[in-house]
């Protein structure tokens, strides 16, 4: 079969993905820049039996998805950065309940209303720690239209196998981006199905492991288990307790299940890296300028390669860490004020100086910016 | 000794519950349990236990779920009717049941309230009304009436309340009733009713807090306070008997509305029906 290339949105190969990946309900409410995810939604599901429903408001799209979720069907919802904050209670709730899921933002510049059609990378720092208390997260954020058909397919893999919320970190640029995209034979994709197991009636410890293990297998509701599912502090029978040791048992591996399993879950785009005496790290719609700079720098005859995280949570920090012997300096690119800025700076740990190029007034970083501050870098090394 | 109905559908290992002494909260369960019990044991009807889910959401309502022995989920503050939605629009064969409370379900969770009553949407919802929030210690809820005290009304409340079952009726809930702690077998009829009520239904159940409100307002202990609902909440066919005069100080106990409208799964299923048609798929 030939492969079907055609012209897509972002917001729509986001869909597109998502319906490959098995998702079958959305539930959601109207907000720019992810909007068109909604419409096609409601375009969509009916046509391959799923269901989409438009919600009161924020906080109601991200329970109706937990609640879906638990009946065992695979459900997302989108929303900007607005939204993903009236959602982060939920997230919460979906992060300790262990309740998969795929809460897609598209960010836009911000804080408050902002920029409402205006692209942005301010939402990175919210993605990890916009739910209140320690928690798990993975965040995955695509660069472009093809990629992010792909990568909307792994966020409900990741997210079904380690039972966890996972965040699309969408930007603008890339959501409202038209790009041909070739869509893959269904056969050829990896879809990860939930972990389903049946425990014994007389004991029902719905969230015990194995021992070396991480994550429990989940049942449906309404399948005769009769288990409870809390926000509060539980045991392994998934009922409430004030008992400190078991609380903290339960907290220490959800944290664990995401942090032992990194080498599975963390991506990273690694481009001219090898000779390169100067990284630039930049993720999402950012990293196609970046890209640009990169090559024509290299056109010029400086040693630049990109490092681009797909998985932008859990930061790849032993990625970063495994290229500073060659590194000279780094410059992090970023559509905000400075956040991913502090996970390089933590990794790069004084070793390699950091520098940093953003913005905030909700145009892009244009590549001739990029290589400016490059060429900047490299002139004052040589100044030295 | 426990009665067979606190084997059958109470989840002993996690009583005693954690109501005070005196609240109505544990009679208004025992309705909920005796409702679903008839309603399982009776061969015309097509409730299943195994298809039946407790949603609830936080205050003291809401530790009910817990202890009712069915798939049961205890969500976050205001949100156990959106997502009672999602599982009802996820599974419409599932019989799903909200517990949840006057603050939590019409002040934090007004909006789902009245929209998931505004779909129509097959759920059957059953606040536990005590005209206070208790789990936090007294402060007043949209349904303290004017003029009585709170740990956040020393002075006096100022906010009119919430009738929540007019506020359900005029948003478009198909079915809405009065139930209370003292009436529990009228109730448990209400809340039967209301499950077999194809579309949105809601049972307003006035419980009694002693510990906090009746506390605050010298309504006495939890004695008293039931007997105020037994000569203040009158059942249907007495109410009904009355004169004009004599109701004016009564409250029905009963069904307050009941209309056919169609259902809002049942709608989506047909929508998706003919989109595929047309699809031809």
């Amino acid at each position: 079969m030939t492969p079907k290339r055609i012209l897509m949105q972002g917001n729509e190969a986001c869909v597109e993905g998502a319906i490959a990946a098995g998702m079958r309900f959305f539930a959601g409410y109207p907000i720019t820049p992810s909007t068109e995810i909604a419409e096609r939604c409601a375009q969509r599901l009916p046509q391959v039996g799923g269901r989409f429903i438009q919600m009161e408001d924020e906080l109601a799209s991200m329970a109706a998805v937990l609640g879906a979720s638990v009946t065992g069907v695979k459900a997302m919802t989108a929303t900007s950065g607005p939204g993903f904050s009236l959602k982060q209670e939920n997230i919460g709730y979906g992060c300790l309940a262990e309740i998969p899921c795929v809460i897609v933002d598209v960010q836009r510049s911000g804080p408050s209303t902002g920029l409402p059609t205006s692209p942005s990378q301010g939402d990175y720092m919210q993605a990890r720690w916009g739910t209140h208390g320690d928690h798990p997260v993975i965040a995955l954020s695509p660069s472009s239209v093809q990629e992010t058909y792909r990568l909307v397919i792994r966020a409900f893999n990741l997210s079904e196998k380690y039972r966890t919320p996972v965040i699309f970190l969408m930007d603008e640029i890339v959501g409202h981006m038209r790009e041909g995209v070739t869509l893959p034979d269904p056969r050829e994709l990896i879809i990860n199905k939930r972990h389903i197991s049946y425990h014994d009636g007389a004991n029902k410890q719905c969230y015990a492991v194995p021992e070396g293990e991480y994550v429990p297998a989940m049942k449906p509701f309404g399948q005769g288990e009769r288990y409870n599912i809390t926000g509060l502090a539980h045991d392994v029978s998934g009922f409430p307790t004030n008992n400190n040791q078991i609380a903290g048992a339960l907290y220490t591996r959800l944290m664990e299940k995401i942090d032992r399993n990194l080498d599975d879950i963390v991506r990273v785009e690694e481009h001219m890296l090898d000779d390169a005496d100067t990284a630039v790290v930049c993720f999402g719609g950012t990293a196609r300028a970046a890209m640009s700079a990169v090559q024509q720098a290299r056109a010029e005859g400086m040693k630049v390669g990109l490092f681009r995280p797909i998985t932008v949570w859990p930061f790849p920090e032993a990625h970063l860490r495994a290229r500073l012997p060659g590194l000279k300096r780094i410059l992090m690119v970023e559509h905000n004020y400075g956040q991913m800025l502090l996970e390089v700076q933590r990794s790069a740990a004084d070793r390699v100086p950091v520098s940093f190029l953003g913005r905030v007034d909700g145009t892009v970083i244009p590549p001739d910016d990029i290589l400016r501050k490059l060429r900047e870098m490299e002139g004052n090394a040589h100044a030295k | 000794m426990p009665s067979e109905l606190v084997h059958k559908y109470l989840r002993i290992d996690h009583l005693p519950h954690i109501w005070c002494a005196g609240c109505g909260n544990g009679i208004i369960m025992r309705d909920v349990a005796v409702a679903l019990q008839e309603l399982i044991d009776d061969p015309e009807v097509p409730v299943s236990r195994d298809k039946t889910v407790v949603v609830s959401g936080i205050g003291c309502s809401s530790r009910a779920a817990g202890y009712l022995d069915f798939d049961s989920i205890h969500t976050t503050h205001g949100r156990a009717i959106a997502f009672a939605t999602g599982i009802k629009f996820a599974r419409p064969d599932l019989e799903v049941i909200v517990l949840t409370g006057d603050g939590d379900c019409s002040a934090i969770g007004g909006n789902h309230l009245i929209h998931a009553a505004r779909r129509n949407i097959g759920l059957t919802v059953v606040t536990f009304n005590n005209d206070i929030y208790g789990m936090t210690g007294g402060q007043y809820s949209p349904t303290t009436p004017t003029g009585d005290k709170a740990t956040t009304a020393p002075y006096g409340n100022l906010d009119r309340p919430f009738d929540i079952a007019q506020l359900a009726a005029g948003a478009g809930a198909t079915f809405t009733a009065r139930g209370s702690a003292y009436h529990a077998r009228e109730t448990t009829e209400l809340i039967k009713q209301g499950i077999l009520h194809k579309g949105f239904s809601l049972i307003d159940v006035y419980s009694v807090c002693p510990t906090y409100y009746g506390r605050k307002n010298g309504r006495g202990g939890p004695v008293e306070m039931l007997q105020w609902q037994k000569e203040h909440m009158v059942p249907a066919a007495t109410y009904y008997a009355m004169s004009e005069e004599a109701r004016r100080d009564k409250t029905l106990v009963g069904v307050l509305t009941h209309t056919e409208n169609p259902e809002y799964t049942e709608q989506y299923a047909a929508l998706v029906e003919r989109v595929r048609a047309q699809s031809g798929k």
